[in-house]
């Protein structure tokens, strides 16, 4: 009996990995394809997708686009996440609940909405649609997490260390970048790879927003209109691979830290 | 440095309550000065204050003569040592040392010199590579107080440092600052709840009550001549004889008590002058119950019982019942008191101290 439920539970949990990976598994997989369809059967194993991909100009050029605007819109989704947080966390504010609310509101907003309200702010404004828009895009999405993640790590015992570097003369902008930030820094690497995972694979607001110079799910859907190819199985395993190292760094970097120091 | 403080009519209130009620008080250039109360007696309100951490609702402080009620805590000449230490979690010892000096300019090769020689000061020299999270808590102790004097402060603000030490490890950390203060002159402002804490470091006592000052002066006087029953009963054990006052002459008073009438000199009244007809208390320790024998006049309270003995090292402590009034009573650990026995309750006239009630400063 008590076997039969260990077995049945591996076997559950089997499948439950099978049910989120096997997408993953048949993409990469088929991005090796040695033919034009990336579909069953396959006919044998090659690079020459991979070596299509790095020969392509302009799917280079939206690769570095992406990680250009996720690390960009990700250090400034920081800052301004790490001086609300604070602000909300060190001083009495006006209605400081509502206020905290509409910070972290945005994240139930679909990001279809965000990007049409922006897009229609900014031909108001008159600014033309570049990465430069996608950044601000992505800012606008990654902001509320930023600002929850460092804001829940901000506690009342770091309050007093900060006292004592006023106390020893440092002035509020160096208690914050001296003692505050270094202080909270597992939580804002946490708060930044998180946001660069997410700005990497965003769809909507960098279609909605960029013209010219496009990131790379932008670059990967204008693929896709022309057929499936398994050269966008290739860019897709890339892509992945990259989300991936991101978690790892992650992990090594923020989560083995504050595993140590607590 | 060194620099003497003055406060003046301070007084603090948080919404309806008073937690510092019109206090002033003078502290010495380089006197070590210990606030000692209960929590909640506006000892660390005061503290506060001094440090710039809060303003007074109303009043005055001045450190060397200069007006600080509004200045804040980076602009004048104090610093504090925290309860909870506050290092830098970030930070190696030097550099936590070196913290102040860096804000206030300084070179780093002249910055590291002088974190080493405070290091040193405090025994850590050797550590000053590490991170906070790596030394024991006497060692943490000890950074914070090299940090805070690192500076070179006026006045350093103590709050209950050594609150989260043991027992024996407070012992000789109070040495240490006894010894450290001495050597730098800093005036020393120490808040504690620990009586025998604030004995052992103090210059000077001041003992605080519901947001006001009940007693000054040097250990010894706050014990042996207490000013008001809050601080004769905070300050070690103390047994209370309520009394009145039948009348006064030519440096002699005579009071009645539950145990028959004492004749007293005037100076046991420590808080105001004797009035025939008042109510007051007598103020007895439990260690003046040995003067059976002794050359100096006497007063007699008659005879007790002893109804209870415990021994306690230094003495044996008594509970003696007379005319049912139960008193403590220490004796000497080299008696061996008896249940049942009887005690002759004789002690020098001049070691009660006679205080009315509701007496204050």
């Amino acid at each position: 009996m008590r076997h039969l439920s260990t077995a049945l539970a591996a076997l559950y949990a089997g499948l439950i990995y099978l049910f989120i990976f096997l997408p993953v598994v048949v993409l990469v997989l088929f991005s090796f394809q040695d033919g034009s369809l990336p579909v069953p059967p396959l006919n044998g194993l090659t690079l020459r997708w991979y070596e299509a991909i790095f020969a392509d100009g302009k799917l280079m050029a939206a690769l570095g686009n992406s990680l250009l605007v996720a690390v960009i819109s990700s250090a400034v989704a920081c800052v301004l996440g790490f001086l609300a947080a604070y602000a909300f966390a060190r001083y009495t504010l006006p209605a400081s609940g509502l206020l905290r609310g509409l910070i972290v509101a945005p994240m139930t907003v679909s990001t279809l909405i965000i990007g049409l309200g922006l897009l229609s702010m900014l031909n108001i404004s008159g600014l033309r649609l570049s990465l430069v828009t996608v950044g601000i895009g992505h800012v606008v999405i990654n902001l509320p997490l930023c600002f929850a993640i460092i804001y829940a790590s901000m506690g009342g015992h770091q309050v007093n260390i900060e006292r004592a570097a006023r106390d020893l003369g440092a002035k509020d902008w160096q208690v914050m970048l001296l003692v505050t930030a270094p202080m909270l820094l597992p939580s804002i690497l946490a708060a930044f790879f998180l946001s660069v995972t997410f700005s990497w694979d965003e769809f909507i607001v960098a279609f909605l927003l960029s013209r010219f110079d496009v990131t790379l799910p932008v670059e990967i859907w204008s693929m896709l209109r022309s057929g499936l190819d398994p050269k966008t199985n290739a860019i897709g395993s890339i892509v992945f691979l990259i989300s991936v190292a991101f978690l790892v760094v992650m992990e090594f970097t923020v989560f083995r830290k504050t595993g140590k120091s607590s | 440095m060194t620099a003497d403080l003055s406060i003046r009519n301070a007084t603090k209130v948080f919404g309806a309550f008073r937690a510092l009620d019109d206090v002033s008080l003078d502290i010495a250039a380089g006197e070590f000065i210990v606030l000692l109360g209960p929590s909640g007696c506006g000892k660390t309100t005061l503290l506060s204050i001094l440090g710039g951490f809060i303003e007074p609702t109303s009043g005055m402080i001045s450190i060397g003569g200069r007006d600080m009620t509004h200045v804040s805590p980076a602009k004048r000449p104090t610093t504090t040592m925290f309860q909870d230490y506050a290092l830098f979690p970030h930070m190696c010892l030097r550099d936590n040392v070196g913290f102040g000096l860096r804000m206030r300019g300084m070179g780093k090769a002249e910055r590291f010199e002088k974190a080493f020689s405070y290091l040193d000061l405090v025994g850590l020299k050797a550590s000053s590579a590490k991170k906070p999270h790596e030394l024991s808590g006497g060692q943490r102790q000890r950074v914070a107080l090299a940090r805070a004097l690192a500076v070179d402060p006026d006045v350093l603000l103590l709050d209950e440092p050594l609150g989260a030490l043991d027992l024996k490890l407070r012992r000789q950390m109070q040495d240490e600052l006894k010894a450290i203060q001495k050597r730098v002159g800093t005036t020393f402002v120490h808040v504690t709840h620990d009586q025998e804490e604030a004995m052992a470091i103090a210059d000077r006592i001041v003992v605080m009550n519901k947001g006001r000052i009940e007693d000054v002066g040097t250990p010894a006087s706050i014990y042996m001549r207490p000013r008001s029953l809050f601080s004769a009963g905070f300050m070690g054990e103390a047994n209370f004889l309520p009394a009145r006052v039948l009348g006064a002459s030519g440096g002699e008073v005579e009071v009645e008590t539950a145990l028959g009438r004492v004749v007293l000199p005037a100076s046991a009244f420590t808080s105001g002058h004797p009035v025939a007809g008042r109510a007051v208390t007598l103020c007895i320790r439990p260690e003046h119950f040995r003067s059976a024998n002794a050359d100096a006049p006497t007063v007699s309270l008659g005879r007790g019982r002893i109804t209870g003995s415990a021994f306690f090292g230094t003495h044996h402590r008594c509970h003696v019942s007379a005319d049912g009034t139960t008193l403590t009573a220490h004796l000497p650990q080299t008696d061996s008191p008896e249940v049942g026995a009887e005690l002759d309750l004789r002690l020098k006239a001049d070691s009660i101290v006679v205080l009315e009630d509701g007496a204050g400063v």
